[in-house]
């Protein structure tokens, strides 16, 4: 199978203007300026096949919108080759983005004022899709995203989960076999990302649509993509199944202890001296943590002291959830996976 | 082709989604023919005519170069600017269709709404206070139709080449502003290009301003004979050509540098 996206060392550099301090400096700037190369994007490299949904992470800055500009023929790049959909997407931009559909999450891509359907009917004909196609495919978009009573209404009477739904339709519309989300579902709520994930899930399947998303909410992650592709700092330092990196990277457990009567952290660190435990107290929820190895005797040692020795209010046994395995990741900069 | 005209009748729509803009646009224009009329009287006193117009010539000349700027005159520039810098044109480029040919299908679709919702009806309110004197001479007609089509392009490509500029300075409030005075001034809406003095004149001949305003009002004056006028309407046509260099030049340029701005 064709690889829908193929990247190879892209680069994408910026200049990073910096003001010098004072009057002086201020005239200075008038004639010169300082700045500094900075790469946004550093010879990363990456492959997507057709009918993958991908999931691209990283922190703020750390250049996922720059590759998604480039990948999508709005950014020249500084070197390195792209091919997406079989073309260059800056060398054939009008002929390519005819193969795409983009979601920016922080802006709109319809017409502010004027009823959603006028902005469809326009991009129908941007697009060039026929009414049966248009037919065909749109009015089941239309039903599974409910945006049905929506379509009368101008684009700046409608909320943001409105708004969202409609800006999904709307990258749909020439039903792409690409689908570029940039942060999708921020500010959305619950309902509304569910509704959006169950749809997108539905479109994969159905036309084989390749995906690449990028967001910060880890759960549309977890709820969509097979595989992820984290970047730090423009470069890329993990690709590869999410699955993997939670089994080599979660390898520790947690328990959550509340007490009936009132104890202290000495307290409990005494009662289970010899054993590898990490004790914190998080004053907040009142809560005893206690961080150990994922060994399964160990565990039940651990609560058989504590409950021998204290009146327990609740227990939990947490796995280190997906989101603290990205937060060390980004903490340290890099994966070390194995 | 069909979606720029869909692109004009999507214009059409939000024009009609801000109709104050419309009635107050509609005030504007009256006033600034009625202020022009009087100062042109004045000026005028008991005279016969001035630089060869005389003073039915001159209110005329004032009513049709403003009913035709309600035409040929758009935001384009200012648009393109605020789409750059809040990084709207992101958007923009990731649709099939040339972002320049359609920002001149916009504001064309708002020009064809100003012609007919506000130019015509102006113009008979205006026939009816004002001593003007329209000729009912289809060829001049003619002319002047095909000459404001014309000052329509040459306007909105300096709009463009204008919008541009902001890929570069990432500010250009001001340069949009004095664009906007410049033209006015030298493009014969102001003050018709004659009454200039003849060194200014000689060099005006060089610009492209006097295509915008002074070449479609002279015509529908009479104030050019007809050669006069396919004259100046050739010149016309030549700025309109003469004009696509720098603006793909430039767009050329600004797409390789392209930042967009906040994400």
């Amino acid at each position: 199978m064709k690889n829908a996206i193929e990247v190879n060392n892209l680069r994408k550099e910026f200049k990073a203007y910096s003001s010098r301090s004072g009057l002086k400096g201020a005239f200075r700037d008038l004639f010169t300026r300082n700045y500094k190369v900075v790469p946004a994007v550093n010879d990363i490299s990456f492959s997507v096949k057709q009918g993958e949904m991908v999931g691209y992470i990283g922190e703020n800055g750390a250049g996922k919108s720059t590759t998604i500009k480039m990948l999508t023929g709005i950014l020249t790049p500084t070197s390195g080759q792209i091919t997406v959909n079989g073309m260059n997407p800056h060398k054939e931009r009008e002929r390519f983005v005819q193969t795409i559909g983009v979601v920016f999450g922080q802006r709109s891509q319809l017409w502010w004022d004027i009823a959603v359907q006028e902005s469809f009917r326009l991009l129908k004909k941007v697009y060039k899709v026929t009414d049966e196609q248009y037919d065909d495919h749109m009015q089941h978009v239309i039903k599974t995203l409910d945006i049905e009573p929506l379509l009368d209404k101008p684009v700046r009477k409608l909320s943001l989960g409105q708004r969202m739904r409609c800006e999904l339709a709307a990258a749909l519309i020439h039903n792409p076999p690409l689908l570029f989300l940039d942060e999708p579902t921020i500010g959305l709520d619950v309902l509304v990302k569910l509704k959006i994930r169950e749809f997108l899930k539905e479109i994969n399947e159905k036309y084989n649509t390749t995906i690449l998303l990028t967001t910060h909410d880890l759960s549309d992650i977890e709820a969509l993509c097979d595989r992820v592709i984290m970047l730090d700092a423009g470069k890329v330092i993990y690709d590869g199944a999410l699955n993997d990196l939670k089994e080599n990277l979660a390898d520790g457990k947690e328990l959550h202890f509340q007490f009936l009567e009132k104890v202290d952290l000495p307290a409990v660190k005494k009662v289970t001296g010899g054993l590898p435990v990490k004790w914190d107290y998080d004053e907040k929820e009142q809560v005893f943590i206690a961080n150990l190895d994922n060994d399964d005797l160990l565990i039940s040692q651990v609560i058989a002291t504590v409950v021998a020795a204290f009146k327990i209010k609740d227990i939990k046994i947490n796995e280190t959830s997906t989101e603290e395995i990205i937060r060390n990741i980004y903490e340290k900069g890099a994966v070390e996976v194995g | 082709m069909d979606k720029y005209l869909e692109m004009i009748r999507v214009r059409f729509l939000m024009m009609l989604a801000y109709r104050t803009n419309y009635y107050t646009g509609i005030l504007i224009y009256s006033i600034n023919i009625g202020a022009y009329y009087f100062l042109w009287t004045a000026i005028y006193g008991g005279k016969e005519e001035i630089q060869g117009l005389s003073v039915v010539q001159m209110t005329t000349y004032v009513a049709i170069s403003w009913m035709a700027r309600a035409f040929y005159f758009n935001n384009i520039d200012r648009e393109m600017a605020m789409e750059i810098m809040e990084g709207k044109v992101a958007v923009e480029l990731i649709r099939p269709y040339n972002y320049l040919g359609m920002k001149t299908m916009q504001g064309l679709g708002e020009g064809i709404f100003r012609l007919f919702f506000f130019s015509l009806p102006g113009l008979v309110i205006v026939y009816f206070i004002f001593p003007i004197r329209f000729t009912w001479d289809l060829g001049v007609w003619g002319l002047f139709a095909l000459s404001i089509l014309l000052s329509f392009f040459i306007n909105t490509q300096l709009n463009l080449l204008t919008g541009i500029t902001t890929f570069f300075l990432y500010n250009n409030a001001g340069l949009i502003r004095a664009k906007r005075v410049i033209i006015d001034l030298f493009s014969g809406l102001l003050l018709p290009i004659s009454f200039f003095p003849g060194w200014v004149q000689s060099i005006m001949k060089f610009l492209p301003f006097q295509g915008i305003s002074y070449v479609p009002s002279m015509i529908f004056t009479q104030g050019f004979t007809t050669q006069e006028a396919w004259a100046a309407i050739g010149q016309q046509f030549i700025w309109v050509i003469v004009l696509i260099i720098p603006i793909q030049l430039l767009w050329h340029i600004a797409k390789k540098q392209l930042v967009i701005q906040g994400g």
